[in-house]
């Protein structure tokens, strides 16, 4: 792809975000170290929203269902087992086999009719959090949901109750999610799925059975918003109902947008300038929402590609 | 000739139009064959079913002995059957290098590959690298597609239907919108295909100049079916044809 920051540039500024990250609950308060975990949170969900979508070209609104199932499933787990391995895995793994088994009606069909059938999905799941009380606790959702010991039984157990010390599983987390994704763009599958984006016809008779790699697009975002599900129930104690929301699938295609589709750091700097515009707009009006939509609208045309555009090289 | 496609009683309706109507033909290996016919003969209907993007209504096609016809089109081409396209299809916001890549993969079974970087998939960029040099791109490897000429995309087209190293191999309207010294570079590299990669070449042309100066043998389709088929001299004095092509000069 165009469109590549030199590595020169990247490198020693990536080397002091990372720096400066770790150092955070030490030179930051409460505050910006829980806004931080938010954007990082985000960005990961960001991130799998687009493979499927800068990558590989197809437009999701039902994100925020796999998120929920991620967030639920990692609840359930924490609320019975009092292990954060297991509750995230769970998690992730509950997002993956709901991505899985949705994604294989969804992939057989592109472009909006695809968008229609996600976001139908994913209102599925949101009536299911509302309507499924046992399961899901209905509209109070699940509550106290523990930021439970990291534990290997006789082996090590460590504890994350403090905010702080959970930040860091956060952190490790997404930085993995975000190095693991980095190396799957760039991979062979990666460039197969930019040329489904670009061409699914053309794709298909180059040789590649073009609808298994889309629902493979399909999990792996699915494994991401799962991801980011699972690490968010801890961290807020509780989950509810509207995460399963459209409005929450939409925060990924904001983020996305505003930081650029067609970056791999779009959606990560995205990420932050949602939080960051919003953390403001919020100190100064209620109606902050409105103020938001005006800015996304503001920067969406004047960075068409996004924000991260200003840093791409120009095609030679 | 060992013969490479068969295809038996063919028939493809849209509606109530009959695009393709019982067409039966077999092409050997070897043979560069050119499908001409006015607009409307079915031409690239029958293409679309032989490469697989369309299962027909009936008939049956057979591809080195083995039964095509329910194969997807992405089966077909590790079978060795390969395609271009009547309108340019390309990868155009990937790199000239890339666009190559993608069915060079493909046909390695790498494509879904994803615990390394691409670049690291040497002997598949080295193919790639030598298919760009062989039509005449090696020097703009890592210019995006999309800001490539028309002629230069034309010449990209080849290079990806090539790609997979395909047995046989469709080129729906390979020279059209290009310049006379773009179209018998095109021209050129078909014949240095044909004979160099083994492949056979069915074109699908519009251009008698072309038909008459590439094929070794020429399909006449008219309203679905086929009308003639011989080698060129005998095609240049059939009166079916010539009727059909009323007021050209084939």
């Amino acid at each position: 792809m165009t469109g590549r920051l030199s590595p020169r540039f990247t490198t020693p500024l990536l080397a002091l975000l990372v720096l400066g990250l770790f150092l955070l609950p030490w030179i930051a308060g409460r505050y910006p170290v829980y806004l931080a975990m938010q954007i990082l949170i985000l960005a990961v969900f960001s991130l799998g929203f687009n493979l499927l979508f800068g990558y590989t070209g197809l437009l999701s609104f039902g994100q925020a269902g796999f998120f929920a199932v991620g967030a639920y499933g990692s609840a359930k787990i924490l609320l019975a087992v009092p292990n954060l391995i297991l509750g995230i895995a769970g998690g992730v793994a509950a997002a993956g086999v709901a991505a899985f088994l949705l994604g294989i009606l969804s992939v057989r069909h592109t472009r909006i009719y695809f968008s229609m059938l996600t976001l139908a999905f994913g209102m599925m799941i949101y009536s299911l959090a509302w309507k499924w009380r046992d399961f899901t606790g209905g509209d109070d959702g699940l509550v106290g949901v523990p930021r439970a010991p990291i534990d290997i039984p006789g082996l090590l157990s460590i504890s994350v109750a403090a905010q702080d010390r959970y930040y860091y599983v956060v952190l490790v987390l997404s930085l993995l999610a975000i190095a693991a994704m980095y190396r799957l763009v760039r991979s062979p599958l990666g460039l197969t799925l930019q040329a489904i984006r670009d061409s699914e016809i053309r794709t298909e008779f180059a040789g590649v059975p073009v609808r298994k790699y889309r629902l493979v697009a399909f999990t792996i975002a699915g494994v991401y918003a799962g991801l980011a599900g699972a690490l968010l129930a801890p961290l807020e104690n509780t989950v509810t109902p509207p995460i399963a929301h459209w409005t929450m699938s939409a925060e990924p295609v904001l983020a996305t947008l505003i930081g650029g589709i067609h970056t791999f750091g779009g959606p990560i700097v995205g990420a932050f300038l949602f939080f960051v515009i919003k953390d403001i707009i919020v100190r100064y009006t209620e109606y902050w929402l409105i103020w938001f939509g005006v800015i996304v609208v503001a920067l969406v045309m004047g960075f068409p590609s996004g924000i991260m555009s200003i840093f791409a090289q120009r095609p030679k | 000739m060992t013969e490479l496609l068969r295809i038996e009683r063919a028939a493809k309706r849209f509606g109530e139009f009959v695009a393709v109507d019982g067409v039966t033909l077999t092409l050997p290996a070897g043979r560069l064959t050119a499908i001409i016919g006015p607009n409307g003969a079915g031409k690239t209907t029958l293409i679309n079913l032989v490469t697989g993007a369309f299962l027909p209504d009936s008939g049956v096609m057979h591809f080195k002995s083995e039964a095509i016809t329910h194969l997807a089109a992405h089966q077909r081409v590790h079978r060795g059957l390969s395609r271009s396209f009547q309108i340019i299809n390309i990868f155009a916001r990937l790199s000239v290098l890339e666009n190559i890549l993608i069915p060079v993969l493909s046909r390695r079974r790498r494509t879904a590959v994803s615990f390394h970087v691409a670049q690291r998939e040497t002997d598949a960029i080295a193919e790639a690298r030598q298919i760009l040099r062989e039509i005449g791109l090696g020097g703009k490897e890592n210019v995006p597609a999309g800001a490539l000429s028309h002629g230069d995309q034309r010449l990209l087209e080849l290079g990806i239907a090539v790609g997979p190293a395909p047995e046989l191999c469709f080129l729906d309207e390979p020279s059209s919108g290009l310049t006379p010294v773009e179209r018998s570079t095109v021209l050129e590299l078909i014949r240095k295909f044909s004979a160099e990669r083994r492949t056979t070449f069915v074109i699908v042309e519009h251009d008698m100049d072309v038909v008459f100066s590439l094929a070794d043998w020429i399909v006449v389709m008219n309203r679905g079916q086929v009308l003639a088929e011989g080698p060129p001299a005998e095609i240049r004095e059939n009166r079916a044809v010539r009727e059909v092509y009323l007021g050209e000069d084939l």
